[in-house]
């Protein structure tokens, strides 16, 4: 790789540091500050050292949140991954089809999260909504604000449905970029479709891919407005994710250092989660 | 004038460039020859000023220029690929470096047609790029790079991507069109034939180092060394070993050359260069040396014929003129014109230039 | 191996074509024998790859037929047609070994896998590649990688052709002469039907035994290397082959003297043509000589094994070649060299009865 110095540059990036300080650090430091720290009110503080952590790393509600989360988030994976690749290879590689596509995909992404809650709430309503009565009048006993199975059904179909799309835009551009000769030469040496897929579209789409994993990982491992919204973490506890755990046992429960402690582990997690799918992903890349 | 001082770039533990001394002179064409990952990208890009050298100096008319930045440096660029605008018109391809350096509107048009009309744009002012051949694509790229008035363009093989006969015409045309403008041209290409149609200065590169530079003919005529030579040939240098003892050169097989002015030099093992020119089946010359060798393949071009021959351990391409369909396996007489014999000692070094050897 | 013949072969990119300039191939009606090593020769845009895609079948033509041993395959899927193709870029898989790359085409026919093995160790053998057949195809060089992609086309014993889209335009000039005398040898060797496109006339010449040149769509001529090197049937072929290209003049023809921008020479027999008509002498067959065409040297190109003079004579370019060591005289004046000299009509080569 090419690099050139200029240190002027970095009189230009000086405003962003800045407010990456303030944003990120900052309120970091104070997690931090609570993560190791006791307080009864009024400014007082003892240092706790490693308690909060320890507590919540022993607690059942914590590994129930955490297995909920590594469930979900591996489920949409294992769907939207291979799914999003399926799409991309069916859409169209020229012609007015092409834009079509790609604006359809790109619907669902341009929803707020919020709102995607709300309308899969709807969509979902065991009398009122369209699935909902439909599932039913077939003769599923399907109501997700009381059935763990249903719950769950509708939470995943509702991310598979916001999110795939963007597994299926980042394929189509690692799809589109492979020249035709490659296509060309493997009907010349007689590949199946599936060996074209197996040797010339999978190696060519894998660094397309591993961002997308990482992203959708990312991006569920955090989840909470949707699933919020939609069955507010029931019923009982049994779509309770981390995220929504953690507002619950601040917010709900002001429990201060507990969910500092959580809220560093769940950092901790994605990152060292991130970093595993990265290094598998990219084996045998750097040899270049 | 461009100076580079001694200028090694390394990147990630690996020499990309490795003590390079260069001084290019204003108003001149100089060709960096070399295969591909020579290093002629990677110097061209430290002349830019788009990387900075590990260690060493750049200097422009005396002055050091490593802390300024490139767009002050007064810089142009061609590649390989037909970078031009392609929202815009070649008029206004052609025109944008000045629009940045807010020229006079009439300034502008005046320079823009007497560039276009320099590589006969003229007729396709109008035109948008994508609507012209990739010939004509290229054009324009370095229309754009010349009417900057740059003191430095810098063209990256940017024939390569042409059909060969739209390269040869080019080819033809741009040493006038450098002529007229004053600028230190520097141009990198793999082909050795593309660096003696430009002619101008050449220096040969081989593994980030600059083997030799030099006026392209005289590079060409009079390498210094083996590498050198064999980087400047096409097609690949002839060579073989040779046994020098008293008056002569004992050659594989027995054949001897006359040391002639040579004789003086100190007995033992030498290596012979030869061009496939100077190797032929007719003994018409007076300096010529008979060796017997077998023919690998023949392939003809239409006036002249390529005969790849071994002899010994040696593989040689012979260039014969007339048509000669040899099959593989014959055995043929060969005949060196060893007028033009290269001589270069264990190290490579080159010893002596022809003519004069059978002297 | 095979013959294959092209049957009035038409094609146009668009979906209704009406006028003849709407076709890519205007019409092509060749055939290719057995066993032999063709080369397609033309400037970007003729419609050569075009052709090359509709003998492999990734095109289908518009209109015609495509025979391979006389059976008609214009139908069939480039996998059925049994061809090899080497492309512009090398196509390698990159995730396969060496080996892997070049046992591909075979696995996917099911060859049992000791038979595979045998054929890519012989393949491996052939191609030369100097490098592990067990490491990783991406990390090699430009030619490396085009061996394989020939060594693919290699690996099947029963290949009807090998088609070669540009093969060397990646490679440096070095290796270009290896690769090429190695393509040769293997024609020789193993006889397989082998087209070979290109652009640059070097590479069509030496490797072909015969070379077609295509110009707008069309052929325009067929012959061997030296044919098309000593009698140019159309003025684009002398301009095409040879480097410089022929000198195309205008003339005055009268019986059998020409005038030239004011001057008159006599041509070595009467063509069949009267008036305007063109004259065309290769670089070749222009010789500096006391008694010639006063000419004014515009400028010299030294090209080491000789030199290029670019002169004027009146208001024509011409060029012509000066071997190596030979002196450019002060007052230079040329004459064209008698077989060198051609005539032309509507850009037609026009027979010369010769002179009694």
């Amino acid at each position: 790789m090419t690099r050139t110095q200029n240190n002027a540059a970095w009189f230009l990036v000086l405003p962003v540091l800045v407010l990456v300080a303030f944003n990120a650090i900052i309120p970091l430091m104070t997690v931090v500050n609570y993560a190791v720290q006791d307080s009864f009110g009024g400014n007082v503080f003892f240092f706790e050292g490693t308690r909060w952590f320890e507590a919540v790393l022993a607690s059942d509600r914590f590994h129930q949140a955490l297995g909920r989360q590594i469930l979900f988030t591996f489920t949409i994976l294992a769907i939207e991954i291979p799914l999003g690749v399926g799409i991309a290879l069916c859409m169209p590689r020229r012609g007015i089809w092409v834009s079509v596509c790609l604006v359809l995909m790109a619907l669902p992404l341009l929803i707020p999260w919020n709102v995607v809650g709300a309308i899969w709430n709807i969509f979902a309503l065991p009398e009122l909504g369209l699935l909902g009565r439909m599932l039913n009048g077939l003769g599923f006993d399907y109501n997700f604000t009381r059935g763990v199975g249903a719950a769950w059904f509708t939470m995943i179909l509702m991310d598979v449905w916001h999110w795939t799309s963007l597994v299926v835009l980042l394929a189509y551009a690692g799809l589109i970029s492979i020249p035709d000769a490659y296509y060309q030469a493997a009907r010349i040496d007689g590949a199946s479709k599936w060996a074209v897929f197996r040797y010339i579209q999978l190696p060519k789409m894998k660094r397309v891919l591993t961002i997308a994993v990482l992203l959708r990982f990312m991006d569920s491992f955090m989840i909470y407005t949707e699933v919020f919204v939609l069955t507010g973490g029931g019923p009982g506890n049994s779509t309770t994710m981390l995220s929504i755990d953690l507002v619950k046992l601040a917010l709900g429960q002001f429990d201060l250092g507990t969910a500092a402690a959580m809220s560093i582990i769940y950092f901790l997690l994605i990152l060292i989660f991130s970093w595993i799918f990265y290094t598998v992903m990219m084996r045998g890349e750097s040899q270049q | 004038m461009i100076e580079l001082l001694n200028v090694t770039r390394i990147v990630d533990g690996e020499t990309h460039i490795r003590d390079v001394s260069l001084r290019l002179e204003d108003g001149t064409l100089n060709v960096l020859l070399g295969p591909t990952l020579a290093g002629k990208t990677s110097l061209m890009r430290l002349m830019a000023g788009l990387d900075q050298p590990t260690s060493g100096a750049i200097r422009v008319n005396g002055q050091d220029v490593r802390r300024v930045p490139v767009q002050k440096r007064g810089v142009a660029m061609v590649y390989q690929q037909f970078i031009n605008y392609p929202t815009l018109t070649v008029y206004e391809n052609i025109a944008s470096p000045l629009r940045v350096a807010r020229m006079a509107r009439a300034t502008i048009d005046e320079e823009v047609r007497r560039t276009a009309d320099l590589l006969q744009l003229g007729p396709m002012l109008e035109r948008m790029p994508h609507e012209l051949s990739g010939g004509q694509q290229q054009r324009v790229a370095i229309a754009r790079a010349i009417v900057k008035k740059a003191g430095l363009v810098l063209l990256d093989e940017p024939l390569a991507n042409l059909d060969y006969k739209l390269r040869e015409e080019l080819r033809a045309e741009l040493p006038r069109i450098f002529a007229e403008s004053g600028a230190i041209f520097v141009y990198a290409t793999t082909e050795p034939t593309e660096a003696l149609l430009l002619g101008g200065n050449t220096a040969t590169m081989s593994e980030g180092r600059i083997t030799q530079f030099g006026p392209t003919i005289d590079v060409f005529h009079r390498p210094a060394d083996l590498l050198t030579a064999r980087t400047f040939a096409d097609p690949p240098l002839n060579t073989m070993p040779a046994r020098k003892a008293g008056a002569g050169f004992e050659l594989e097989g027995g054949a001897v050359v006359p040391a002639g002015a040579l004789a003086a030099i100190a007995d033992g093992n030498y290596t012979l260069g030869f061009r496939a020119h100077h190797l032929g089946l007719m003994p018409q010359l007076p300096g010529a040396v008979a060796v017997e060798t077998t023919v690998e393949i023949s392939e003809i071009t239409g006036s002249e014929s390529y005969i790849h021959v071994r002899h010994g351990g040696s593989r040689w391409v012979m260039l014969a003129p007339g048509v000669h369909n040899l099959d593989p396996g014959t055995a043929v007489t060969a005949y060196i014109d060893t007028r033009r014999i290269l001589i270069f000692d264990t190290n490579g070094r080159a010893l002596a230039h022809a003519p004069g050897l059978a002297a | 191996m095979a013959r294959i013949d092209l049957h009035h072969i038409r094609h146009s990119y668009r979906a209704r074509a009406a006028r003849k300039e709407d076709y890519a191939l205007k019409e092509v009606h060749h055939s290719w024998a057995d066993g032999g090593a063709y080369a397609l020769l033309g400037p970007s845009g003729c419609g050569k790859t075009t052709l090359l895609n509709i003998i492999s079948g990734l095109i289908h033509p518009s209109e015609g037929r495509v025979l391979f041993d006389g059976r008609d395959v214009t139908e069939l899927p480039t996998e059925a047609r049994n061809i090899a193709q080497v492309f512009q870029f090398p196509v390698i898989y990159d995730t396969m070994s060496v080996f892997d790359n070049l046992a591909f085409p075979l696995r996917n026919r099911r060859v049992p896998e000791k038979e595979v093995e045998q054929r890519v160790r012989e393949v491996l053998r052939i191609i030369d590649l100097g490098a592990p057949p067990e490491g990783r195809a991406r990390g090699l060089t430009a030619d490396q990688k085009q061996k394989i992609a020939l060594g693919r086309g290699l690996v099947r014993a029963d290949v009807s052709a090998i088609l070669f889209d540009e093969p060397l335009t990646v490679i440096d000039p070095q290796m270009k002469w290896e690769l090429r005398s190695q393509l040769k040898l293997l024609h020789r060797k193993f006889a397989h039907t082998m087209v070979y496109v290109t652009h640059d006339q070097t590479e069509a010449l030496t490797f072909a035994e015969r070379v077609v040149v295509m110009y707008e769509g069309e052929i325009v001529q067929v012959g061997t290397p030296e044919e098309l090197f000593a009698r140019p049937e159309h003025t684009f072929v002398g301009y095409f082959i040879g480097s410089p290209g022929m000198n195309v003049l205008p003339i005055e023809v009268e019986g059998t003297r020409a005038r030239i921008a004011d001057q008159e020479i006599a041509l070595p027999g009467a063509p069949a043509v009267r008036g305007r008509a063109e004259l065309g002498v290769r670089p070749e067959f222009v010789r500096f000589a006391p008694d010639g065409l006063p000419v004014s040297v515009r400028r010299v190109e030294d090209l080491g094994r000789h030199r290029v003079v670019r002169a004027a004579l009146g208001p024509h370019e011409l060029a012509a070649i000066l071997p190596e060591g030979a002196p450019l005289p002060n007052e230079p004046r040329v004459h064209f060299e008698p077989e060198g000299v051609h005539i032309y009509a509507g850009s037609r080569r026009v027979a010369m009865e010769a002179q009694p």
